[in-house]
């Protein structure tokens, strides 16, 4: 088997042209959501924070004429494997879309394109001193910090992952995380501390060393606004990882426009989905979080 | 923004093999196979960004179709923009564009560089607008026709052009001496009766028509009376508008002497086919490349299968 290069931190990859068909390898529980994984036979490796174009090969479109187009996936974990690269998903079924590949059985075929979009950026200081990353998710939107704590190790980078949950029906993908320095938050309590994730990173960020640390944030639409505003108020950069209801990926469709800071829109699909904060005048996008 | 690099389409591969004896006249432009995109449901500076170099050596498309100019640039609609319907899309973008100055300075010379022949759409809410486009845009020899988006209201008149033949002929007829490029007119389905319209572009010296455009659409946030759409309303496309656009089409293309460009659902060789029996020169793809980036290579290759089959 031939390796193809590890992508450079942070650097965005470019997806082949057009839609492969995958084989589903597995589907296991986790938590309240399921991760599924493919093997990619054609794609490069993903930068964290990229995402792929997801369509089940059959039932695409069920009785109900839905789903009918692709669905976005940040890229949880890949790993080379026989017969191409292993790609994991976090799923939780929340509509027809999900509801359809949270039910993808092993040896079912997964049409895909990706990986897509910018990616999570290396962090600016690193040094012995400085705070390193710190990784904030949220729900579901756990799943492309998996990837990027994996890729940030091994760079010898240090990260600090803080995840919530809203309860224990909604929450999951800690199968994702190989480390045991996970902070939790969940708000009913069942694990960790009670409350929300942001109430760990004001923690983290009260700390001396605040200042050089670089934020990393995926999740719902409010958790994602308090994270870019508890950064911005205290000069920390932070980079967001969002959605927006999204039609092809690449550019296409112009439909995940979001409001930027110095007016006008930009793209997720292409300009996205990873922003810094201080491109957007907020993370409460319409439509977004469904 | 990364320019598209150069070097000529001579040292680009040739079409694949399965595009054989596809080759189709268009106004005047040989095109090595008849699909191409639909206005606004392609970007290939941003697919650039995604796919890199394969986009140009593996450009799905014989020509290219540009998202639509208007005079002044537009940021377009606030999302939410999108809204999935039982085998279909609504969307409501609103024609973010540049504008036409910075799409002759910016976006231009990139689209230049793709392996295909150029059109490019134009929208305008007065005959001198739309003639200041035309003139802006057919004068550059990178540009190989020109499609009018006519979905739009004349603030003069307060008649959307696209619905009113007097509009319609008279537009063309303002527009006709200004190019001898061919001057394709998009046709709006949100109209009783498509053919008087049709009929009045070819009067006005229309080259082409290219029909359907999408469908007015609605979607209501969920559990609520409130449009979903920030825009508004919307337009439908995708499969579910196929057999609105099979009846349009085949009217139209029975009525009029004008090639016809014939879009709406289409996701195979089979149906792209069917539109040309129907009486279509060449098909445009839209929605579908939403789901398959290169969904406009893969339905050339299914046609071909289905005129080897069916010739004639």
């Amino acid at each position: 088997m031939t390796l193809s290069r590890s992508p450079k931190l942070g650097e965005r990859v470019p997806a082949p042209f057009g839609r492969r068909l995958c084989r589903v390898t597995r589907n296991l529980e986790s938590g309240g959501y399921r991760i599924f994984s493919a093997v990619d036979p054609a794609g490069p490796e993903p930068a964290a924070g990229q995402f792929y174009m997801l369509a089940a090969e059959r039932g695409w479109g069920g009785d109900s004429g839905r789903p009918y187009l692709a669905r976005a996936f940040s890229v949880a974990d890949a790993a080379r494997a026989d017969g191409g690269l292993r790609l994991d998903f976090l799923v939780q079924a929340v509509g027809p879309g999900t509801s359809r590949l949270a039910g993808l059985e092993a040896g079912e075929g997964l049409w895909i394109h990706g990986p897509l979009g910018r990616p999570f950026s290396e962090p600016a200081r690193v040094s012995e001193a400085a705070a390193g990353a710190i990784l904030v998710g949220g729900g579901i939107g756990v799943a492309p910090l998996a990837i990027w704590r994996r890729q940030l190790l091994a760079a010898g980078i240090p990260s600090r992952v803080l995840l919530g949950f809203r309860d224990r029906e909604n929450s999951g993908g800690l199968d994702l995380f190989d480390c045991s320095e996970i902070r939790l938050a969940s708000e009913d309590g069942h694990t960790g501390h009670r409350g929300y994730v942001t109430d760990l990173l004001g923690v983290l960020l009260e700390g001396d060393d605040a200042g050089s640390a670089a934020v990393y944030a995926c999740g719902p639409p409010a958790m994602l606004e308090a994270v870019r505003v508890m950064c911005s108020e205290r000069g920390v950069s932070c980079e967001l990882a969002m959605e927006a209801p999204m039609a092809c990926g690449f550019g296409a469709c112009f439909g995940c426009a979001i409001p930027q800071a110095r007016g006008g829109y930009m793209r997720l699909c292409v300009d996205g989905p990873v922003v810094r904060g201080d491109e957007i005048e907020t993370a409460l996008v319409k439509g977004s979080g469904h | 923004m990364a320019t598209i690099n150069g070097g000529s389409s001579a040292s680009r591969p040739g079409p694949p093999v399965a595009e054989a004896g596809l080759a189709v006249e268009f106004c005047g432009i040989e095109l090595r196979h008849p699909v191409i995109n639909g206005s606004g449901t392609f970007d290939a500076i941003a697919a650039r960004r995604a796919f890199g170099d394969a986009l140009l050596d593996q450009f799905p498309f014989s020509a290219f179709v540009s998202k639509t100019i208007t005079p002044e640039p537009r940021v377009g609609n606030p999302p939410p923009r999108l809204w999935e319907t039982p085998s279909g899309l609504i969307n409501s973008i609103g024609l973010p564009n540049k504008g036409l100055a910075g799409f002759l300075e910016h976006d231009l010379p990139q689209l230049a560089e793709l392996p295909v022949p150029l059109i490019v759409s134009v929208m305008a809410t007065s005959q001198d607008q739309f003639a200041e486009l035309v003139e802006g845009v057919a004068s550059r020899e990178e540009v190989a026709a020109l499609e009018l988006n006519v979905s739009c209201p004349n603030v003069e008149s307060g008649l959307i052009v696209g619905e009113s033949p007097e509009e319609a002929r008279s537009l063309l007829r303002r527009l006709r001496p200004l190019t001898t490029k061919p001057l394709i007119v998009k046709l709006t389905p949100n109209i009783a009766d498509p053919l008087p319209v049709a009929a009045a572009a070819e009067e006005g010296g229309a080259d082409a028509v290219s029909l359907i455009n999408t469908l007015r659409a609605a979607a209501l946030a969920p559990g609520s009376s409130e449009s979903w759409l920030g825009g508004g309303t919307g337009g439908l496309s995708g499969a579910a508008v196929r057999s609105v656009a099979l009846a349009q089409i085949r009217a139209v293309a029975a009525a009029v002497e004008l090639p016809v460009i014939a879009m709406g659902g289409i996701s195979s060789g089979r149906e792209a086919a069917e539109l040309t029996a129907a009486g279509a020169r060449i098909v445009a793809i839209g929605t579908e490349s939403f789901r398959d980036p290169a969904a406009g290579s893969r339905i050339a290759a299914e046609l071909a299968g289905e005129l080897a089959r069916n010739p004639g």
